[in-house]
């Protein structure tokens, strides 16, 4: 089965269209996401919604810290900017949206795979896969032969061998990986809906359960109509300006 | 097959690596024996690291078809399981003549095999043991082992253990014995794209002792002119009848030609031609921006020995003196290998550009138009290579004049032609002569000419004037838009607007 994976999405509709199209011509036949729906971007409302339609149609959905301050309200730890633009999205969303993000497991396992926002060592916490070291505590911490988990905003790609020996590689996008269960393999597809690695272009990847491979793919969308909407909603300019570098 | 580590390097081996650590135990493979619709006929061959069987398949009936097993009994070499994993990653992605075709493979926890196209033939070992050979055919087979690795380097993969048992030959078209170059064995090999499971996996340096190159001694596993390196010493081994480094089996013993010079091929053979001592002391060279930009400049020189720009390398007839080695290690100590980047990098940085230029029968405003075109696309590509080509037409029946009225060869009057008219590139771009060559082919079919030796010499992109007046064009038909045609690469066709064609008329 070929499952495609979007992880933080924030509040881009048009990343997200994008993505959803250009899986949907690869064949994808399931979806999964990888949380943090909301918050930066400014179609919280939009996004949501089609979130909850996609998993009443059999995705998977794992809850993002985002998703979590936007439930809760913002931890008193957070920036000033960060806490007004929570805020702002909470405004956007409906009770039962509210209620569906609050009520999203951490987790999800399924098959060989582990689905979960930030790491599988403590899934609640928020601590970063930034290195090797995050990546053998989090395959240390599973079962699950391949970890899927977003957060960190760079596509990566880290294996494991049965003797511990760890390793990472930056994908080339659309280069099927062969990534066979004898090894662990942790896969960060990178953002859909807000890019860091310098390519403006939205992240999304692509995962065949059967034939054990995974494609990386890069997908260009109208991210400067992205970025005109975070602005002209007063949310703050540089969330928007980072849209046209993928910084 | 050579145990493609140091002997040294077993020892430092983590303790039972393969997949659930629990030991994979099968039973031993015979002759008869059915596994996923591969019957076993014979077994080929038992080596340090792996079994080799012909096998046959009912969906295969006219290949010739072999699988490889790897030896499993506990407690091996990590080098041979993981470099398993990565011939089972690698080889599905590798296409071409130069390769062994992939057709299957097993389970890598319960039955790891994979089955490939069978090779017929010996591989180039027993040569070594022939060698000193004569220089034509050392040439020969390093053309055709060069053209090979660029093959396999613009597919994106570095190969890190070239060496005579891990190349074979493909039968040639005309029935000879010696074909085109398939290189086996992808254990410790490296793809751009994909994960370097190696990478981390050893902390000994990996490849087989007298080939590694100096890079490799330092971990470094992304330059695809490492197997450059390698094919210098194994025709630095066929030229001599020596190895240039020897056979090391510690890692402090192959360090040593991070500094050491091997000795000049002339030494051990005094009639060693200029021409091939430059070439397999430039291959051997430490500095891998030192070395031919890509294997396919590599084998276009292997091809065309006489247009090589000799150097100081060719004539030399001594390794470095005590003070000289002395320097060289100390430099050596402290060098921390450069970042690099990947064969594909390396590659789009290094493309050979084919001048195809018609210094007689063209106008002047088309070769200026040709000359500035070719200048444009040199001077984005700092390591192309160009080679200028001029055909002369020869009869396809009969005998041709080969001199003028005044008795000059033909040959040469446009040799010097072609020479004139690149001279201001050369001039403006600094072309250091070693990026420059030149030929003059003689052939009937001046089309079919560029493009032969366009693949045989592996050119990225051909640039070449179109014949500006419609009636001749008519008569002769048009050589550019055969070209295009025909050619497997990029072509440019340059074209003089036709007021201005007509005015310079």
């Amino acid at each position: 089965m070929k499952l495609a994976l979007i992880t933080d999405i924030h509040a881009n509709r048009e990343a997200f269209e994008a993505c959803l199209e250009q899986a949907h011509l690869h064949g994808a036949e399931r979806i999964a996401l990888l949380g943090d729906f909301v918050g930066y971007g400014a179609d919280p409302g939009w996004v949501v919604e089609q979130v909850r339609d996609l998993v009443s149609q059999g995705a998977i959905a794992v809850k993002g810290n985002h998703d979590e301050a936007v439930v809760n309200g913002p931890s008193p730890q957070l920036v000033e900017e960060a806490r007004r633009v929570i805020a702002w999205t909470r405004e956007q969303l409906s009770e039962a949206q509210l209620d569906f993000l609050g009520a999203l497991p951490y987790t999800r396992e399924e098959g060989t795979c582990l689905f979960v926002h930030a790491n599988a060592f403590a899934p609640d916490e928020w601590e970063y896969v930034t290195g090797r070291t995050e990546a053998v505590r989090s395959m240390h911490a599973t079962h699950c032969r391949h970890t899927f988990v977003g957060h960190v905003h760079q596509p990566t790609l880290y294996h494991m061998s049965s003797t511990g020996k760890i390793a990472d590689f930056t994908p080339v996008p659309g280069v099927a990986v062969p990534v066979p269960a004898h090894r662990q393999w942790l896969a960060i597809p990178g953002s859909c809906g807000q890019p860091r690695d310098g390519n403006p272009a939205a992240c999304w990847a692509m995962f065949d359960t059967l034939h054990h491979t995974l494609a990386f793919h890069r997908v260009p969308y109208d991210h400067e109509a992205t970025a005109a909407k975070i602005i002209a909603a007063g949310l703050p300019r540089g969330l928007g300006e980072r849209l046209f570098a993928g910084t | 097959m050579n145990d493609p580590l140091p002997p040294s390097a077993a020892s430092a081996a983590p303790s039972s690596p393969w997949p659930g650590s629990h030991g994979l135990v099968l039973p031993p493979l015979e002759v008869g024996q059915v596994i996923d619709g591969f019957r076993l006929v014979e077994r080929l061959h038992q080596g340090g690291m792996a079994y080799l069987w012909r096998v046959t398949h009912s969906e295969y009936p006219n290949l010739p078809l072999l699988m490889k097993v790897p030896r499993i009994k506990g407690g091996e070499d990590p080098a041979t399981i993981v470099g398993f994993e990565v011939e089972m990653m690698l080889l599905p992605m590798v296409k071409g003549q130069h390769v062994p075709r992939f057709i299957a493979k097993g389970d890598f926890t319960t039955r790891p095999y994979i089955v490939m196209e069978h090779i017929p033939g010996e591989s180039l070992r027993p040569r070594l043991d022939a060698a000193p050979l004569p220089f034509d055919e050392v040439a020969r087979i390093g053309w055709r082992v060069a053209t090979a690795l660029h093959d396999l380097h613009r597919q994106h993969v570095i190969h890190l253990d070239i060496k005579p048992s891990n190349i074979l030959f493909r039968p040639a078209n005309d029935g000879s014995a010696l074909g085109p170059a398939v290189l086996v064995d992808f254990g410790l090999s490296r793809h751009d794209h994909l994960p370097d499971l190696l990478d981390e996996e050893f902390n000994l340096p990996m490849g087989t002792g007298p080939y590694m190159s100096p890079e490799q001694v330092q971990f470094v596993r992304n330059e695809p002119r490492s197997d450059l390196f390698a094919l210098g010493v194994m025709l630095y081994h066929l030229t001599t009848g020596e190895r240039p480094f020897g056979a090391p089996t510690s890692v402090r013993g192959l360090r040593e030609r991070l500094y050491k010079e091997p000795i000049p091929p002339r030494v051990h053979r005094p009639d060693c031609p200029p021409w091939l001592q430059e070439i397999i002391l430039r291959c051997l060279e430490v500095d891998a921006t030192k070395r031919h930009p890509s294997a396919a400049h590599l084998a276009q020189d292997l091809l065309n020995p006489h247009t090589i720009k000799l150097t100081a390398r060719a004539e030399k007839s001594a390794q470095a003196g005590a003070l000289q080695t002395f320097k060289r290690w100390f430099k050596a100590m402290g060098t921390e290998p450069a970042e690099r980047s990947s064969a594909g990098e390396q590659l789009k940085r290094a493309p050979i550009i084919l001048a195809a230029v018609d210094v007689q029968g063209a106008t002047p405003a088309l070769l200026d138009l040709v000359r500035e075109t070719v200048q444009r696309i040199l001077s984005t590509e700092p390591g192309a290579r160009l080679a200028c080509v001029s055909v002369m037409k020869t009869a396809r029946i009969g005998m041709d004049e080969l001199t003028d009225k005044q008795g000059n060869s033909l040959h040469v009057k446009q040799l010097v032609g072609l020479k004139h008219w690149a001279r201001p590139i050369s001039q403006a771009l600094e072309l250091e002569d070693n990026r420059l060559t030149f030929h003059v082919l003689e052939a009937p079919d001046t089309a079919g000419a560029i493009v032969e030796f366009a693949q045989k010499t592996q050119v990225d992109h051909i640039i070449m004037g179109a014949r500006g007046n419609s009636a001749l064009r008519r008569y002769l038909g048009s050589v550019s838009s055969q070209v295009v045609a025909q050619a497997d690469c990029t072509v440019t066709v340059v074209r003089v607007p036709s007021e201005q064609a007509g005015a310079v008329e």
